[in-house]
């Protein structure tokens, strides 16, 4: 039981990480119709960035700077780049986001080195905020918790209870007729894909310190974020986050729940062979739940891609 | 002729409508030949790889530029078609009975069979979802390959060797200039298919559905089957290159299938440029030689390739083969040597200009990295300290003023270019 709770915390602070990304994953196909493939990227930036400031002035003015120049960054992105692929349709779009993924994490090596850099959590945070049977809670995994669900808050509320939600929403369905009613639309898809990507750096500032900051982290996460989005369906932001926080979920129990094939196996019935090296489905016997724990997203999707190839919340066949 | 004027680049078609005998004999010539130019043993697996890739391209390009699907996930089906390859070369008594020449077909076949099996359920759609789902599948594919130990061999592969089949008319491919003359024969066969096969009723009507998938319905074609069986067909030569792939090296790992190669296929058809037949052709060759001379010279050799991809997405969308068929109007014509002076005026400036921005990135790169104490460092063919000031000044000053030059020729380029691609006496 005391498990099951320490586990609930563990997938709550992954699926709301995966959520933040997801958030302005999702946003930003619901503008431009194009997934854009360099968003765990900016995710990778935003931790590279705070590192490289909380050396000078602290952890958090990282954390306040380091989601704005990242937002910068993509909004730059959007204007020079993706808005002149965009004449060319969409696969041309799909594929620079691409290739710039790949441009972003040599273009990391080649500043910071191939090595994990030692970017830690503040020492404010450094303590145990409270035990369930022994397992303690970092109060850092708490802070995150908040951030996240304070932020999800806040997009919730700009883009449904204020005017400028209603802009932005109003552009993503009729970009014509807003732009009929005086808006500026290709600067309202410049700012939605730098809050975009700014978001995706408030994950990684909070990350970098938990995971890890190294030039494969956005390539870590980067097709998970993509299988959120498309389990949750594409361009809904309830879906991103239910989705996220099943993710966040199945790993988490997989990973810490040991429970051998070779038991569920033996107890339907079946015999374990006297040889496996000889039996053709040996893997499965020596299967692990912690094993396939990785690959359970990837199922999910594909299972949800067959059956409701909107996903879980979509309105409509991306 | 008027109607040539349209500029090629910016349509997206196939090929030449011609069925011409002269390029394949050509190629096969150049082919055969090659190995009597380049007898190093180091050119010759070059030569190998390029083959191998070039096959690979030709079999995505039929999804990504015939079909306009775009598949994330393409590996997963060479690699398939290569472990499968690399089972039957360990099955002792099947593989002696065989000879080597054919193996890649079982690789093909393996490759058709998975995608049989994914493109199932994965071709009802074009577009992002096929993208996603292309991701999915392989990233699944990829991450069982250290789970199924018994297929994939785990973190550390399995490999096998070509050498116990039997002898093709008494060669038993001990030495690689024989593996060579096995790749030749594949990539000829295999391209010659897959040309045969992008003018064949069902290759043009993956172009229609790829344009307009509603009104190729509304014609009554199925989009969706159209697209199943260029995904499988593309699988097969997706596995056979896979099963040269393991007669070249005798090894299969989860490398193979991961996102990283399948990204590098996408990187090397795109460069080549998608449009075109030949397009993957040419980025295969040039890929080749980026990755393995490149990275000889150069640690950051992966960092300009991804410069030039995606300043390819940008400015030449057709890639180098679209770059190539810009030209063909100004030769009709026969006003391309209006071009020659305007571009030497331009283009000896920009590569010098690139030259200089690529010797402050190695020197920036150096003067960070480098261990201790290590502030000598050699580019092009000279040695110098990386904390000297000098240095610095020659690069920048290649930079900028090659890049002020090439920018003040630019406009008489334009204009020559407008030109050569004008009739005589004829409005554009």
């Amino acid at each position: 039981m005391d498990l099951i709770l320490v586990n609930l915390i563990d997938g709550l602070v992954t699926g709301l990480l995966l959520f933040m990304l997801s958030a302005g994953l999702t946003l930003i196909f619901s503008m431009m119709g194009v997934l854009n493939f360099a968003h765990a990227s900016f995710y990778m930036l935003g931790a590279y960035f705070a590192y490289q400031i909380s050396l000078a002035m602290g952890f958090w003015m990282g954390l306040l700077l380091a989601p704005i120049i990242v937002g910068i960054m993509g909004a730059g992105v959007e204007r020079y780049g993706l808005r002149r692929v965009h004449q060319y349709g969409h696969v041309p779009e799909l594929i620079f986001t691409f290739g710039l993924a790949l441009l972003i994490e040599e273009l990391v090596q080649f500043i910071w080195g191939k090595n994990q850099m030692p970017y830690a959590i503040p020492e404010v945070l450094q303590f145990t905020a409270f035990s369930i049977a022994g397992n303690s809670i970092p109060a850092y995994k708490i802070f995150m918790i908040f951030i996240s669900i304070a932020i999800f808050i806040a997009l919730l509320y700009i883009l449904t209870r204020t005017r400028v939600g209603m802009i932005i929403q109003a552009a993503l369905s009729y970009p014509k007729t807003v732009e009929a009613l005086g808006h500026n639309v290709p600067l309202i898809f410049m700012g939605v894909f730098g809050v975009g990507t700014a978001l995706a750096g408030v994950a990684g500032v909070i990350a970098g310190p938990v995971l890890g900051t190294f030039p494969g982290m956005a390539f870590v996460l980067g097709s998970i974020v993509f299988v959120t989005i498309v389990i949750g369906g594409l361009g809904s932001l309830w879906g991103a986050l239910v989705a996220s926080l099943l993710i966040g979920w199945i790993t988490t129990f997989a990973a810490s729940y040991n429970i051998r094939f070779e038991d569920i196996l033996t107890g339907i019935g079946f015999i374990r062979p006297e040889n496996l090296d000889e039996a053709l489905l040996r893997d499965l016997w020596t299967l692990t739940m912690p094993q396939i724990g990785p690959i359970l997203p990837y199922i999910l999707m594909v299972l949800i891609l067959v059956f409701r190839p909107y996903g879980l919340f979509g309105k409509r066949d991306a | 002729m008027t109607d040539q004027t349209q500029s090629p680049a910016t349509r997206i078609r196939a090929g030449s409508m011609t069925l011409s005998a002269t390029p394949w004999i050509v190629a096969f010539v150049l082919l055969m030949l090659l190995p009597y130019v380049f007898t190093t043993n180091s050119a010759i697996t070059i030569m190998n790889q390029m083959s191998i890739t070039i096959i690979f391209a030709l079999a995505y390009n039929m999804l990504l530029g015939q079909g306009g699907m775009l598949s994330f996930g393409h590996a997963v089906y060479m690699g398939v078609g290569g472990f499968a390859c690399v089972h039957i070369m360990n099955m002792e008594g099947l593989f002696s009975s065989i000879p080597l020449i054919i193996l890649p077909i079982f690789g093909g076949l393996f490759g058709l069979g998975l995608a049989t099996i994914v493109g199932a359920f994965s071709t009802r759609k074009a577009g992002t979802v096929f993208a996603m789902i292309s991701l999915g599948v392989g990233e699944l594919i990829a991450a069982c390959s250290v789970i199924i130990v018994a297929f994939f061999g785990g973190e550390e592969g399995i490999s096998g060797d070509r050498t116990y089949a039997l002898p093709t008319f008494g060669v038993e491919f001990l030495q690689q200039i024989e593996v060579y003359y096995l790749i030749v024969f594949w990539l000829m066969i295999s391209s010659i298919l897959m040309y045969l096969y992008s003018r064949t009723p069902l290759g043009r009507m993956a172009n229609a559905v790829r344009d307009n998938p509603e009104r190729a319905e509304f014609l009554g074609y199925s989009a969706r089957w159209v697209r199943f069986y260029s995904f499988i067909a593309s699988g097969f030569f997706a596995g056979i290159a896979g099963g040269l792939f393991a007669i070249n090296y005798e090894i299969l790992t989860e490398e193979n299938l991961n996102t990283a190669s399948s990204g590098i296929i996408l990187l090397v058809t795109f460069l080549g440029g998608v449009g075109f037949f030949f397009g993957p052709i040419i980025g295969a060759i040039v890929f080749t030689l980026v990755q393995t001379v490149l990275s000889l010279e150069t640690d950051l050799w992966a960092f300009y390739a991804g410069v030039l991809f995606v300043a390819t997405v940008m400015y030449f969308p057709g890639g180098l083969a679209g770059l190539i068929m810009m030209h063909v109007p100004a030769f009709k014509f026969g006003k391309a040597r209006v071009l020659v002076m305007p571009y030497i005026k331009t283009l000896i400036p920009g590569a010098l200009a690139i030259i200089g921005i690529a010797s402050l990135v190695e020197m920036t790169f150096h003067y960070r990295h480098a261990t201790a104490g290590d502030e000598e460092m050699t580019l092009f063919w000279t040695t110098f300290n990386s904390h000297d000031i000098l240095p610095w000044i020659v690069a920048a000053a290649l930079a900028l003023g090659g890049f002020w030059l090439a920018r003040k020729t630019a406009p008489d380029l334009a204009e020559a270019w407008g030109q050569a691609n004008t009739p005589d006496g004829g409005r554009l």
